[in-house]
């Protein structure tokens, strides 16, 4: 063992379903082989830990070049999702059920679960000062765990010696 | 692949410090290796976390990840985080006589 303990933080700026899990994933993993994780979200990643938000992170299959017919369990190979279709209403909310689906079957937990566990193991989250203020939210309106509400700069002093990640 | 001596006697071990045979290993190789963990002393709830991991390796043949130990051994994140601090995936496993879990979550 080192006497430095290793830490990894995560910038979480995106609020869509999957880009919501690699910093919950990579977070746990961490965690398990004891490293210090800090988590600080900023932007459209604070939909993460929005209490009003966090179960309802979507997943639009609009000019989404990886998603393809294939994942609806139709054989069409590369064939990707037409735009065209991706439009038409219940589209986002059908591709969103796709994947957690798909998680759950990999017993991968829901995001507000995840992050609880992530809590319990030691991580720290942050909001974003600067979209918080901009977005008008207030420290209640996000899950329990979320430590403060800090600007760039405590984020930088925090994070002295971390390997900082940008998702 | 080389070996090691704990508690007098002789293990496979891999690259990692990892018993490589779970039937080499027994209760008083796990004393010492959770010595060699930072965990003076293993407790009932130590014991209950590793039955749970021998159990769960023999039945898969890979050592459980920690949301299976959580569920599977009806402890809580925090409790487990708290027995095994400072890295518990690999800490269970190795003092278990385990390799490394398989799996992300």
């Amino acid at each position: 063992m080192t006497e430095e303990n290793r830490k990894i933080a995560f910038i979480c700026s995106k609020g869509t379903l999957d880009m919501a899990y690699p910093a919950l994933v990579m977070g746990w993993a961490a965690l398990g082989n004891g490293i210090d994780v800090t988590i600080f979200f900023t932007f459209w990643g604070l939909d993460i830990i929005n209490k009003a938000r966090v179960d309802h992170l979507e997943l639009a299959p609009v000019a989404n070049t990886s998603m393809k017919m294939s994942m609806m369990g139709v054989n069409t190979g590369n064939l990707g999702i037409p735009n065209i279709m991706g439009i038409l209403p219940g589209m986002t909310a059908f591709a969103t059920k796709l994947m957690k689906d798909k998680m759950a079957k990999l017993d991968v937990p829901p995001v507000r679960e995840y992050l609880q566990m992530l809590v319990d193991g030691g991580a720290k989250l942050y909001a974003c000062k600067m979209t918080v203020d901009m977005m008008g939210l207030k420290k209640d309106d996000f899950v329990d765990g979320v430590l403060d509400i800090v600007t760039a700069g405590d984020f930088i002093d925090m994070t002295e010696g971390a390997q900082i990640i940008f998702i | 692949m080389t070996t090691r001596e704990i508690a007098g006697k002789t293990v496979e071990v891999n690259e990692e410090g990892f018993m490589t045979d779970p039937s080499q290993w027994d209760k008083e190789i796990a004393v010492e290796l959770a010595k060699e963990e930072g965990i003076p002393e293993l407790t009932p709830a130590h014991w209950k976390i590793i039955e749970f991991c021998r159990q769960s390796a023999a039945k898969t043949g890979a050592a459980p990840t920690l949301r299976n130990i959580t569920i599977g051994a009806g402890v809580s994140t925090k409790e487990l985080f708290a027995l095994f601090p400072k890295g518990p995936a690999k800490k269970v496993a190795r003092i278990s006589g385990l390799g490394k879990p398989e799996g992300c979550v």
